[in-house]
């Protein structure tokens, strides 16, 4: 992995406890938001399931936003469904931030 | 034109938040200001100001009432609103009863959501922070009435009116007019507040009319007023209604007067006060003869409890030292734009229980202000008329006259 960012490479070798970190604060910020317990919620669970509204909807993004530094783009809030969706966004956008954010070198 | 009667009550307050819990602390003269709770936010929690006490509503989780789209998307002042809105439209069977289309909501709100305004803007100022995108629907002081509506699913006229001190008094009195008129068959009228932020606190200081202890209506040695909170609701309707359906009546509004001082922004006028008074008197048809209790604005500052008793004067002459009258003040405190609506809450219980609550622990009347303080305990009376009056900040009055019901 010559040449690529330390984050990167942290994210390529411990990928998995990345990634459960991301589900894991996602799922807090849920819980908070709905004011449940954090073991009520899966990745597998449904906005539905859980009674997320319009309201809810926003207000939780806002907050998976401001957690991650990250900005969810407008348009895409209405095909987030279930919880995997958001941590699986989440994932995407913090990958993409630190891949934009440490492009000093470059490999091809 | 149409009788108006009350058919509904509903509160959250610092003396109840339920209309027996109220109705209980009222006539046992139970207060509830009390020593500030940790302010969020200032240094140790402290807000850093003269005064030590106020009317605060302790125990309220807006998650025992309110879904978590709606809390994220409220301030407090609005989870009061639609909790005691609630109460007041089931007592009265509001929805079964009349169309949607048919009922206004007409509320009193000088503040508007600002304690979730001011936690925005100080993220805003100290780190260039994001506001929260429900800031705005937080904030805007029509929060109230919009959610009550939609709570309830209400599509008639909905407004939140903006008078200070008067505003739930000046809601109650338009509700009054529409029903009376036929605008509307029922009304929740009432008002909510939940003002008390460190920034409010802190600006209340500067003006040196807050009580370095609690306010103290019409007492001798009085030194300013308690700020508080809460939110209290009537549902009016047509007397036809009401009776049509056999609903009990706790009491008939009759009348309502407005005025402005056209003085001072903050000293009041007693002119001005004296006039709405008439007006409620005039347009209730009543005499002054007929006046049996006055719920006072009593805000416990030397400049308003004797300006209002001077205008009690020029209303009523030489009966004027013989009217029952106190402030309920002493008890729950100054709730802004919520206070004319508690107050109406305790006017209609007094005159549905025919006991009329006394003015907090006073018992050293200002022999000056020449008034009939009620003190001690609560006084009985017959069917009476009852004054409330609400004189605000800006010269603003405005006084509701009521009766007693007596089926």
């Amino acid at each position: 992995m010559q040449g690529m960012p330390v984050t990167l490479s942290i994210q390529t070798q411990k990928g998995g406890a990345i990634m459960d970190d991301i589900a894991q604060r996602c799922i807090a910020i849920i819980a908070k938001a709905k004011n449940i317990p954090t073991d009520t919620i899966t990745l597998d669970t449904s906005f539905e399931a859980l009674n997320i509204d319009s309201l809810d909807k926003i207000n939780i993004s806002f907050e998976v936003e401001e957690a991650f530094d990250i900005a969810i783009p407008d348009d895409s809030l209405g095909s987030l469904k279930t919880v995997g969706d958001v941590v699986r966004g989440v994932e995407q956008l913090v990958a993409a931030k630190a891949a934009s954010g440490s492009a000093t070198t470059t490999t091809s | 034109m149409n009788r108006v009667v009350i058919t509904g009550l509903g509160c959250i307050t610092p003396i109840g938040s339920t209309v027996d819990s109220f109705r209980e602390s009222l006539f046992a003269g139970k207060t509830g200001i009390a020593p500030i709770a940790a302010v969020p936010d200032a240094p140790d929690g402290n807000p850093g100001v003269r005064y030590t006490q106020s009317a605060q509503v302790f125990d309220f989780d807006p998650a025992q009432h309110l879904d978590s789209g709606v809390i994220a998307a409220t301030n407090r002042n609005t989870h009061f609103a639609i909790v005691a809105a609630r109460q007041a439209a089931q007592q009265a069977e509001l929805k079964k009863h009349h169309q949607p289309g048919d009922i206004a909501i007409i509320m009193g709100c000088a503040c508007g959501g600002r304690s979730s305004e001011e936690s925005e803007v100080k993220n805003l100022y100290t780190r260039n922070a994001r506001a929260h995108p429900l800031t705005i629907v937080r904030t805007m002081s029509s929060a109230g009435a919009s959610n009550i509506s939609i709570d309830l699913r209400i599509t008639g006229p909905t407004l939140d009116i903006s008078t200070a001190c008067a505003s739930a008094t000046h809601a109650i009195g338009l509700a009054f007019h529409m029903v009376r008129s036929g605008m509307s068959t029922a009304a929740l009228a009432g008002g909510h507040e939940a003002p008390l932020s460190w920034g409010f606190y802190r600006a209340w200081d500067s003006m040196r009319v807050v009580s370095p202890t609690r306010c103290r209506p019409f007492a001798a040695d009085r030194d300013g007023m308690s700020l508080g909170e809460g939110a209290a609701m009537l549902v009016l309707e047509t007397l036809e209604s009401a009776q049509a359906r056999n609903a009990p009546i706790f009491g008939e509004i009759v009348g309502f007067g407005m005025s402005a001082d056209a003085n001072h922004i903050t000293q009041p006028q007693a002119e001005g006060a004296a006039t709405a008074m008439r007006k409620a008197l005039a347009d209730a048809n009543a005499a002054p003869d007929e006046v049996g209790y006055i719920n006072a604005h009593g805000t416990g500052t030397q400049a308003n409890d004797a300006t209002e008793s001077a205008a009690i004067h020029q209303v009523f002459g030489s009966r004027a030292s013989q009217i029952p009258i106190s402030s309920t003040k002493a008890l729950h405190g100054h709730a802004i734009g919520a206070s004319g609506a508690l107050e109406a809450l305790a006017t209609t219980l007094a005159l549905h229980e025919g006991r009329l609550p006394q003015n907090g622990d006073i018992t050293n009347p200002d022999p000056s202000l020449n008034v009939d303080l009620i003190v001690n305990e609560p006084r009985p009376t017959g069917p009476t008329l009852a004054l409330s009056n609400s004189l605000a900040f800006g010269g603003l009055n405005a006084v509701i006259a009521m009766r007693s019901w007596r089926t």
